[in-house]
């Protein structure tokens, strides 16, 4: 299977966040856990849903991710918008933090 | 404008108090994200691709200058500088906190503002032609009416589950601004034959993957009996919509698969039992919410004023202006200007915090503290002394709002599209943008016409793409943006569904696409015919042939 990782949104104030192999949530899709495989996966998921009951995100889910320059990043574009931020607006967002 | 009493105050900040305690127990976790979920949706709050997403109501797209002021707060205090007006005359914030959102609401709640219905299966904003109490033509405020709707639809026990949600216009010019031919329910205003004033109700219409236009259910409903019409419509539609397929629960699927004509008796069955019954609205009441909307203190003026007339004469860039986006007014020696939020490059709709604090100083300077959001996504001053026009204008011009491209090619519809919505299949902003690049010369645009580009992101059809005389459809292909293009679409009086002109283009094809129908419409174009005049008279297939020929 594809590389993956488990993404969801902070729930306080919904900012997209990727789960760390330490646990914990991080900003930077460079930063988040990758499996690659099934087992794992399903373990990583498991994790995140145990942070959605501890209300720390909401709607975890695996996305595809592919090695890039600075770390894995995501395979699809709609999650490569969703972990820059805007492609029109490149004040905002992520990339407007350098991330 | 309707400002609220004790009775609107108290409701709407005993709904902020309420949505207080859930944002608190949602994030104590004493509420788990299904049971807040529903919850946040009443509220206008959405989880969006790069964070919460909150829509505020504008009721029929109407602003006082202390309204705009606080929404521009908003986006200052809670957001990131900027707003999106959208394609329904509200305002969504991109990026709040959930955190931030009962402290917002009530911001809002103080000038008379809330987030109620902008989302969820129930009677959504109430939207209304942006000229109304303004327009030359018009046979009487619709707001009025709009108004009355919003108060009877707000938190209606019977309509707040409904099968999908619902969508109201209202019109009472001639000429559609509001596209009510493409809303649920769609209220035009006409007189009868002995002059009475009342209603043509459409039903049924509507965009979307399944898009119709309205069917007439009623020529003539008299104002008086507008709720009890209103509500056996909703009563029908409660009772027969389905609730079992989300792709076949709007309206417009049961006025398609059960015909216009039955449709129409199962109202008038209903209507029958409670027309002049207690939901009719008593006439102290209409009176007292029409004085609301009583037309401003006009000076008496010429026709023309001759500062406007010079100039006019003597400014061509201002003349330009002038031509495209000022429209006539009721009032003698006033005009309605158009403030257009497409100027090249830039997302369609979007206003900074800083112009909307300069619009409100405008219109208290210049336009007794009006505003109005179009459906196209533009705001508007609706009432201007024709003499104060230049002043007006060389303020806008700073503020990157006077760009004079109402109603031509760079006056585009897009909605938030694949740079902010979960649900988008493709970007529609960028293509807005290049699109005003492509056509930035201002000669060649209004050498070109009246000519409306619509872009919606995906086949929900918010960037209302259907009836686009030019329409763009985001799609994606196997990973990769693509857009159909459809022709000939249509959203005022003369409504029609665009037509797919065949396959989808790439993105790096897609403004040369549009360029392409754009070449064949000149090329075919009869004197004074506009792009769609051209395309119902010749049809799809010289714009197919040049489109593929090259493809």
């Amino acid at each position: 299977m594809a590389p993956q990782m488990v993404t969801a949104n902070r729930l306080a104030d919904g900012v997209v966040v990727y789960l760390a192999a330490d646990g914990r949530w991080r900003e930077r899709c460079a930063d988040g856990h990758v499996v690659d495989d099934r087992a794992s996966a399903a373990q990583l998921l498991a994790t995140a849903e145990a942070a959605v009951a501890t209300c720390d995100v909401v709607g975890p889910y695996l996305i595809d991710v592919v090695p890039g320059d600075g770390g894995p990043r995501p395979q699809r574009y709609r999650e490569q918008i969703r972990a820059a931020g805007p492609s029109i607006r490149t004040d905002l967002g992520k990339q407007a933090e350098g991330y | 404008m309707y400002t609220y009493d004790a009775f609107d105050e108290t409701f709407v900040t005993e709904r902020v108090a309420q949505f207080r305690d859930q944002v608190a127990r949602r994030l104590s976790g004493e509420l788990t994200e299904d049971q807040f979920r529903p919850l946040r949706l009443m509220n206008g709050l959405y989880l969006q691709l790069h964070a919460y997403m909150l829509r505020v109501a504008i009721p029929y797209g109407t602003l006082t200058s202390i309204q705009l002021r606080r929404l521009a707060h908003i986006a200052r205090r809670y957001d990131k500088g900027y707003g999106h007006f959208t394609t329904r005359q509200n305002i969504q914030y991109n990026w709040p906190a959930l955190k931030d959102t009962p402290d917002i609401l009530a911001d809002l709640a103080e000038v008379g503002m809330h987030a109620i219905q902008t989302s969820g299966n129930c009677i959504r904003n109430v939207t209304a032609d942006q000229f109304a109490g303004a327009a030359a033509g018009e046979i009487e405020d619709p707001r009025i009416w709009a108004e009355i709707i919003r108060q009877w639809s707000t938190l209606h026990p019977e309509f707040s589950f409904l099968p999908r949600k619902f969508k109201i216009a209202v019109t009472a010019s001639p000429n559609d601004r509001a596209a009510i031919a493409v809303h649920d329910i769609g209220l035009k205003m006409v007189r009868d034959q002995h002059g009475e004033v009342g209603f043509t109700v459409y039903v049924g219409g509507g965009m979307g993957r399944t898009p119709f236009i309205g069917k007439e259910i009623r020529a003539f409903l008299p104002k008086a009996h507008l709720l009890s019409y209103l509500e056996a419509v909703l009563r029908v539609y409660n009772q027969h919509g389905r609730r079992d397929n989300m792709f076949k629960s709007r309206i417009k699927i049961l006025v398609h698969e059960i015909g216009a004509d039955a449709f129409r008796e199962r109202v008038e069955t209903e209507w029958a039992a409670i027309k002049d019954g207690p939901v009719e609205l008593p006439a102290e009441e209409l009176a007292r919410i029409a004085e609301q909307f009583a037309p401003p203190a006009f000076e008496t003026l010429a026709a023309v004023a001759p500062e406007f007339e010079m100039r006019r004469f003597e400014d061509r860039a201002f003349a330009r202006w002038a031509r495209a986006n000022l429209f006539p007014h009721r009032q003698p020696g006033y005009a309605i200007v158009n403030l257009s939020l497409k100027p090249e490059g830039e997302p369609p709709g979007d206003a900074s915090a800083e112009q909307m604090d300069a619009v409100a100083d405008l219109a208290d300077r210049f336009g007794f503290g009006d505003i109005r959001v179009t459906h196209e996504q533009n705001l508007v001053l609706p009432h201007v002394r024709q003499k104060d026009l230049y002043e007006l204008w060389q303020a806008l011009l700073p503020l990157g709002l006077a760009t004079p491209n109402i109603g031509t090619v760079t006056d585009i519809i897009a909605c938030p599209g694949l740079d902010y919505c979960s649900l988008a299949n493709a970007r529609s902003i960028n293509v807005a943008e290049d699109i005003t690049r492509r056509f930035s010369d201002l000669d060649r645009a209004h050498d070109l016409g009246e000519l409306k580009i619509k872009i919606s992101g995906c086949i929900n059809a918010c960037g209302h793409h259907h009836v686009g005389h030019i329409g763009i459809l985001g799609v994606d292909k196997k990973g990769e943006e693509h857009y159909q293009i459809t022709l000939g679409g249509d959203a005022t009086e003369t409504a029609s569904i665009g037509e797919i002109v065949g396959p989808a283009f790439s993105a790096a094809r897609i403004v040369d696409a549009v360029e392409t129908v754009v070449t064949t419409y000149v090329g075919h174009r009869a004197p004074g015919e506009r792009f769609l005049d051209t395309y119902r008279r010749i049809g799809m297939k010289p714009f197919k042939d040049s489109l593929y020929a090259t493809h």
